[in-house]
């Protein structure tokens, strides 16, 4: 059996305010798999259902094929969108209590904690109170409180919020190293430019609803358009009059146009080295902003 | 890894960051002291027996028997001068006549005279100053230990949601370990507490000859505090519980706890107002709420029959049973709510804790 977290026909309301509608997803081993969507989308709502923070009115969360248990969910490792640890416990106190409730040895505990502070670059800090930490410190102790037992599956709401970039690599880093031993990972982002540096599959949510799965590379050609850049060395205007083009920019020597169906980029091509140097061309990959604009409007 | 040892981290947490707490090791430390002194000082001040001052050998042998510090000096005009001097207490001179400045010696006039037969018809009542300290002490203990402890179990609930780390521990153990965690930690610590108090005050009670006579007739009462004292506690810290996962900030347990506050503070005023009532203790023995106090004090006095403290035991351990299952509702149903404070009722009907939590 395959290492699946498997989000089936999920449910829910609040009140008579539906949530989530039918969200059905997979959160494949050894792979990061970004969780995008709008403010009150449903992110933080699905993700506290997987974790049994919260209840789904209907539907399934299964792993590895079957239902979760708590056993199972004791393994996971989660860190909520709403951040918090003991403020007057030191951290490496409070990785080795949650590494003991969540059911390892003191000894494997203790190793696995000072190896994880000193990956995080938390290990000078590690025996001052947490409320004595800076607030970038305090995110790291977090991500450190969601790793301290080596989870299964790891689920975390919004990880790279407050992060400066040095540290975002530093975590991008130990999240690799768990995806390379199989382990899962969803986590969701609501800066996009992050999560398409990041992530190899995506999931987009908006109104409770998912609009979009897959590899992020595959969503990308599937939403590509017949959109292409040309920049040459005079001045492109003449684009416009071009059969089956439509400009969409044009800034002097750049253009971005649309091909209409069925029409020849290489048709294209040769009109523009025909009045003269052309100094790039190719089609254009649609960012994740575009794509997550076109999937939500 | 199973529930027991759950519980067993849990609790273990809270009495660790209990003993780091300054606030906490001051305050037993002050109780401590007071309990000792409280023993020690009416002894010290008393004074020891009374010096006295005496020329007449034979009168100086029956005082020295009496255990009086005697000096013997040439005359009685000798004998007055010391007291006048305040060199003695006392002096006894011919008569006999016993002189002294401004109080009568009471211990050098009974060596002196013969006391009647005294035959006690009730030997076995209790002592007046014990008749009047025992019943305070014993309510003084469970009003202090259950707000205090009370208190903090319900600082340690709102704490955790505060700083919003609940959520991580409801997605690793059931909501119900943390409450009997926190219940545990607070109760060892409390009966940790009363124990040190109890040791001290026996230590002092051997430098103080009152005190070792009351220890016979107090031990069976203090034998049945002890299960009182832990049920009674059980049923309030379980209140304490709900109330501190209701609101989402320190500030506001106060507030909020104001219904438990004064289930502890009612029953208190009523055992220290009515405790020579028999009919009133009565009542207030089997009431859940005071009988953790009433019944040993019943049982101290020699009011209560054999069967009574067991009936009233039950009782008890009924209504703990009762407001354990209540607070851990509310508690469940309140205590992943985070935003504003949570409303008794809406808590009580949330089934949405326990929905999750059943599934295993």
């Amino acid at each position: 059996m395959t290492k699946v977290l498997r989000l089936d026909g999920i449910n829910r309301s609040f009140g008579d305010r539906p949530v989530l509608k039918e969200v059905t997803f997979d959160v494949t081993a050894g792979r990061l798999t970004g969780f995008v969507g709008a403010n009150g989308a449903g992110k933080t709502t699905t993700m506290r259902i997987v974790l049994g923070v919260l209840a789904a009115d209907s539907g399934a969360v299964t792993w590895q094929g079957s239902p979760l248990t708590r056993e199972d969910r004791r393994r996971f490792g989660y860190m909520p969108e709403e951040r918090g640890l003991y403020p007057k416990m030191t951290v490496r106190e409070q990785l080795i209590y949650l590494g003991r409730l969540h059911g390892l040895t003191p000894e494997a505990v203790r190793r696995h904690a000072g190896d994880l502070l000193e990956r995080l670059g938390l290990d000078e800090r590690a025996d001052e109170p947490l409320e004595k930490l800076s607030l970038g410190n305090q995110q790291r102790a977090q991500i450190a409180a969601a790793l301290v037992h080596d989870p299964d599956v790891l689920v975390l709401d919004e990880p790279f919020s407050g992060l400066d970039p040095a540290a975002v690599d530093i975590v991008v880093a130990v999240l690799r190293e768990h995806t390379a031993r199989g382990v899962p990972v969803l986590f969701s982002s609501h800066q996009l430019d992050v999560v398409e540096r990041l992530c190899d599959d995506l999931v987009i949510i908006a109104d409770g609803t998912i609009r979009a799965v897959g590899r992020r590379d595959d969503l990308r050609v599937a939403h590509a358009r017949p959109r292409h850049a040309l920049v040459v060395d005079g001045d492109a205007g003449w684009l416009r009059d071009q059969p089956g083009v439509t400009l969409i920019d044009l800034d002097g020597p750049r253009a971005v146009f649309d091909l209409a169906a069925g029409a020849d980029d290489q048709a294209v091509l040769q009109a523009a080295l025909a009045r003269g140097p052309v100094r790039s061309f190719g089609p254009v990959v649609p960012s994740l902003t575009e794509i997550f604009r076109e999937v939500t409007r | 890894m199973n529930t027991t040892e759950a519980i067993r981290l849990v609790a273990a947490r809270e009495v660790r960051v209990k003993l780091r707490d300054r606030t906490f090791l001051f305050s037993t430390l002050f109780f401590l002291l007071f309990a000792a002194a409280s023993t020690v000082l009416p002894a010290l001040l008393a004074g020891g027996p009374s010096s006295v001052a005496v020329a007449d050998r034979s009168v100086a042998a029956t005082l020295t028997d009496a255990g009086l510090k005697v000096r013997t000096v040439a005359d009685d005009q000798a004998a007055e001068q010391l007291v006048r001097a305040g060199d003695v207490d006392a002096a006894v001179v011919g008569g006999p006549r016993v002189l002294a400045m401004d109080e009568a010696p009471g211990d050098v006039v009974r060596a002196l005279s013969k006391e009647p037969d005294v035959r006690l018809l009730d030997p076995d009542a209790v002592n007046p100053v014990a008749r009047f300290l025992v019943p305070f002490a014993f309510a003084m203990v469970f009003f202090f230990t259950s707000l205090t402890f009370g208190l903090q179990i319900a600082q340690s609930v709102t704490e955790e949601k505060q700083t919003r780390v609940v959520e991580i521990l409801v997605a690793t153990v059931p909501v119900r370990v943390l409450l009997a965690g926190k219940v545990i930690a607070a109760g060892l610590l409390a009966m940790v507490q009363i124990a040190l108090i109890a040791l001290v005050t026996v230590t002092a009670a051997q430098f103080a000859p009152a005190g070792s006579t009351v220890l016979p007739v107090l031990a069976p009462a203090i034998g049945w505090f002890i299960p009182f004292f832990v049920l009674g506690f059980v049923m309030l810290a379980a209140l304490w519980a709900g109330v501190g996962a209701l609101v989402n900030r320190q500030e506001d347990i106060a507030g909020a706890s104001m219904p438990v506050q004064l289930l502890v503070m009612l029953p208190f005023f009523a055992i220290i107002f009515l405790n020579d009532n028999p009919t009133a203790m009565t009542v207030l023995s089997y009431l859940p709420i005071s009988a953790p106090t009433a019944m040993p004090i019943r049982l101290f006095l020699g009011d209560a029959a054999p069967w009574e403290p067991i009936l009233s035991l039950l009782i008890l351990a009924a209504s703990a049973l009762a407001t354990l299952a209540a607070g851990a509702r509310v508690y469940e149903g309140s205590v992943l709510r985070t935003n504003g404070r949570t409303a008794i009722m809406a808590a009580w009907r949330n089934r949405e804790t326990r929905l999750v939590q059943s599934v295993r």
